[in-house]
């Protein structure tokens, strides 16, 4: 797919070097690759559509003065300024005026409602300060009301519950009036998922918001979900209007277009994305990061913001200048494993860079690998690991005594480390090394098709 | 309608007809709105058709793909009328389903002569896994199978409990070491439990898991290397769930458990809600693994057996 889509761009307004222009003919090809982009990730294709045609207007309505802006830079602009635009909107917070506040979760099935509705009472409860009640409406799925009670004893969350009843509405209602005496603020009802396709099922969660008059319908989706996202929107969006929509397993390496499709159809913001199986891995809905993701270009923003956070800049210059020197020791090692690690698992941090999210999925990354590294310049003398060039066999011997590895582990460790600095080496002296891409454009002339 | 006799009984049919109603409505209805009124095809026809491919989750390459062989046709035989479009894509879509060399099954029977038959189930979260292992327990019982499940979900809440409700709905054997337990003795011991007990089948769950959680990969890896560990050439078959309504993700879904596991079989879920039936177009030509199994409703007997034919004639029938 995408290293990133200003690379495609650029690829495509190739042809018509020199030109620094937009204009309908140069841009024809480009609005193609975004077309393509959105489409690959699972927009929906009419939607893709209507928004290519959207941006190629904009595009046509911009004067490109300057002169260090390439074309395919400008469109890339054009398209996330766009997208964010679209994905934006107000600022969507949870409606908690209630007394006490009613919140109803629909979904499809396997969508994550029950975990959801488990992660938004930790959140509720740890962040705003509430005391939510969580309610098993789902009497129809096998063990869901154990699972929901199973995840409100994990947060520390009474559940209201009542196994053998199945009318929803009722135990809804009574859970309602539960929350009322024993004083919870909000009220967090998990329903069964149901197929926007089944009538039946879609009354039934009609019913349910009626007698029950929620602050907050909150609509579950799968972020992996395809072209057919703009239906089950759609119709759950006529049943219940729904007032936000949660984003799950975004965890995973799916482009999410569906994100789009739901709120371009439906108008909805989205209030919050879910990201794990733990419970706090709850955040709120940034339009950006998303479009980012959408169109293949990492996320850009949250690694930087999480870099920033962590990363000590005079820290890094220093390591810089001795890459660079080709002083790099086995101390700046040690203090860029720490780094690294501060900022978390290091595979989601590196995940999070364009083009690299795709080739780390093949690679393995053992943390603990780290510990062993560690391990073994610990038991370096000083002098050694400001000299890696001095180690000898006696002084490995010794390293892998004191760290407990095998002197084969240490042999591999200092081979590795001096490939490394090599590599670094090379790449601090010509950063340029650092940017190479592959993959062409190719004309289409119609469509998808080549 | 002969094709169907041979291998559906009417009911069967009709929740297969029933379950891709969506598709169907979408497929050929916006196959015929796009084509009316034109009467040869000519590139805008093929741009309509690439969309509604494309809005069925047909996938990028597949789509260009069928499309391209349409181009070809409509190359050589010069002129083609759109009345012939349907037949053509029908048989299009035929023979790319056709080209995976993956043979379909005629009914729920194991191969004889392994005894038990280790099913392995795999999939992403929220797929549908306990529920087609329920399903597809039930359907061995029918033909009189001994059945044992394995409760190998030991990490989400309640997935124990989900397990043993089908077994009881079922009314197979169960083998659990309740949660938090390790999935690779839960696998090793089932397998254990269906010699002892003279079970014909045992069928393994596993917790869902997302296939970038590298860690989470490798321990499905320690699964099934534990069940060949308990019987020799177990597991029998790696089923991988996939849910029709996925997107794009699906493939990658599939390449990421394949690497990790060696499926060699896909069961397609919820098809009965998806307007995309198109997905198991995309991942039959994506993928040499065959489509055995598709869900087509919440009820027990509502798993039915892949069949390329069936379900090109259903996605088509008028």
């Amino acid at each position: 797919m995408f290293e990133s889509l200003s690379d495609r761009l650029d690829v495509a307004f190739k042809a018509l070097r020199g030109d620094n222009k937009l204009t309908e003919l140069n841009i024809a090809e480009s609005i193609k690759e975004i077309r393509r982009a959105l489409v690959g990730a699972d927009v929906n294709y009419k939607i893709a559509k209507e928004f290519t045609d959207k941006v190629k207007d904009k595009a046509l309505g911009v004067d490109n003065v300057l002169k260090s802006v390439s074309p395919g830079q400008l469109m890339t602009k054009i398209v996330m300024d766009e997208l964010v635009e679209l994905m934006g909107g107000q600022a969507a917070g949870i409606d908690l005026s209630g007394k006490p506040t009613v919140v109803l979760i629909a979904g499809l099935q396997g969508s994550g409602k029950t975990t959801f509705s488990g992660k938004l009472a930790h959140h509720l409860k740890t962040k705003r300060n509430k005391k939510p009640l969580l309610v098993a409406c789902d009497v129809y799925r096998p063990a869901a009301i154990d699972q929901l009670s199973t995840l409100a004893e994990q947060v520390g969350v009474p559940v209201y519950k009542e196994p053998g009843n199945n009318n929803p509405v009722a135990i809804a209602l009574k859970a309602i009036e539960s929350a009322k005496q024993q004083g919870q603020d909000v009220v967090i009802v998990d329903t069964a998922g149901r197929l926007a396709v089944d009538e039946e099922m879609m009354k039934e969660i009609a019913n349910v918001k009626q007698a029950i008059l929620p602050q907050e319908v909150l609509f579950v989706v799968d972020s992996m979900t395809g072209q057919d996202a703009v239906n089950t929107a759609k119709a759950f969006n006529d049943i219940i209007d729904f007032d936000g929509v949660v984003l799950t397993k975004l965890d995973g390496d799916t482009r999410g277009g569906a994100a789009l499709s739901v709120k371009y159809t439906v108008g909805k913001p989205i209030k919050f994305v879910s990201t794990g199986e733990k419970m706090d891995t709850l955040d709120v809905f940034y339009p950006d990061r998303m479009a980012q993701r959408i169109l293949g270009m990492g996320d850009i923003v949250s690694f930087v913001e999480r870099a920033q956070e962590q990363f000590d800049e005079q820290e890094a210059k220093r390591i810089e200048k001795k890459l660079k020197k080709n002083k790099f020791d086995f101390d700046d090692f040690l203090s860029q494993i720490n780094q690294i690690r501060k900022m978390g698992d290091i595979k989601s941090v590196l995940g999070m860079l364009p083009g690299v999210g795709k080739a780390m999925k093949d690679v393995d990354i053992d943390d603990s690998a780290f510990k062993r590294v560690e391990a073994m310049i610990q038991s370096m003398t000083p002098h050694e690991r400001s000299n890696p060039d001095i180690m000898n066999m006696n002084r490995k011997k010794r390293i892998a005594m004191g760290s407990g590895r095998s002197l084969d582990e240490v042999n591999a460790f200092i081979r590795q480390f001096e490939q490394m600095r090599k590599m670094m080496h090379k790449i601090a002296t010509n950063p340029s090394l650092m940017g190479m891409t592959g993959g062409g454009a190719g004309g289409m002339n119609k469509g998808f098709r080549r | 309608m002969g094709f169907f006799d041979k291998f559906f009984n009417r009911d069967k049919k009709a929740d297969l007809d029933k379950g891709i109603e969506k598709t169907k409505t979408t497929f050929i209805g916006k196959l015929t709105k796009a084509i009316a009124g034109r009467s040869t095809v000519d590139e805008e026809v093929l741009d309509e058709l690439e969309q509604v491919l494309i809005s069925s989750d047909v996938g990028l390459d597949t789509t260009v793909k069928i499309i391209e062989r349409i181009e070809a046709r409509v190359a050589s035989d010069k002129y083609l009328g759109t009345e012939e479009l349907n037949a053509i894509l029908r048989s299009e879509i035929v023979n790319l389903l056709a080209e995976n060399n993956t043979e379909d099954l005629d009914d729920y029977a194991l191969p004889s002569g392994i005894k038990p038959y280790v099913i392995m189930v795999v999939g992403v979260n929220g797929v549908g896994k306990t529920t087609t292992i329920g399903k597809l327990a039930w359907q061995f019982k029918q033909n009189g199978l001994r059945v044992v499940m394995g409760a190998g979900d030991t990490f989400r809440a309640a997935a124990v409990d989900q397990l043993k409700i089908w077994a009881d709905r079922v009314g197979c054997d169960f083998f659990s070491k309740g949660m938090q337990a390790d999935p690779a003795a839960v696998a090793y011991e089932t397998v254990q439990y269906a010699l002892q007990n003279n079970c014909d089948v045992a069928i393994i769950d596993t917790a869902g898991r997302l296939h970038t959680k590298i860690n989470l990969m490798q321990e499905l890896g320690k699964i099934k290397r534990s069940t060949s560990k308990s019987l020799e050439g177990a597991p029998h078959e790696v089923l991988l769930v996939l849910d029709a309504t996925t997107g794009q993700n699906a493939i990658e879904q599939a390449k990421h458990f394949t690497d990790a596991t060696e499926v060699s079989a896909l069961a397609l879920t919820k098809l009965d809600g998806s307007a995309k039936g198109g997905v198991a177009i995309g991942i039959s030509d994506q993928f040499k693994i065959p489509i055995k199994y598709i869900g087509v409703g919440e009820a027990i007997d509502k798993l039915q057996i892949f069949n390329k034919q069936a379900f090109v004639d259903a996605l088509f029938e008028q």
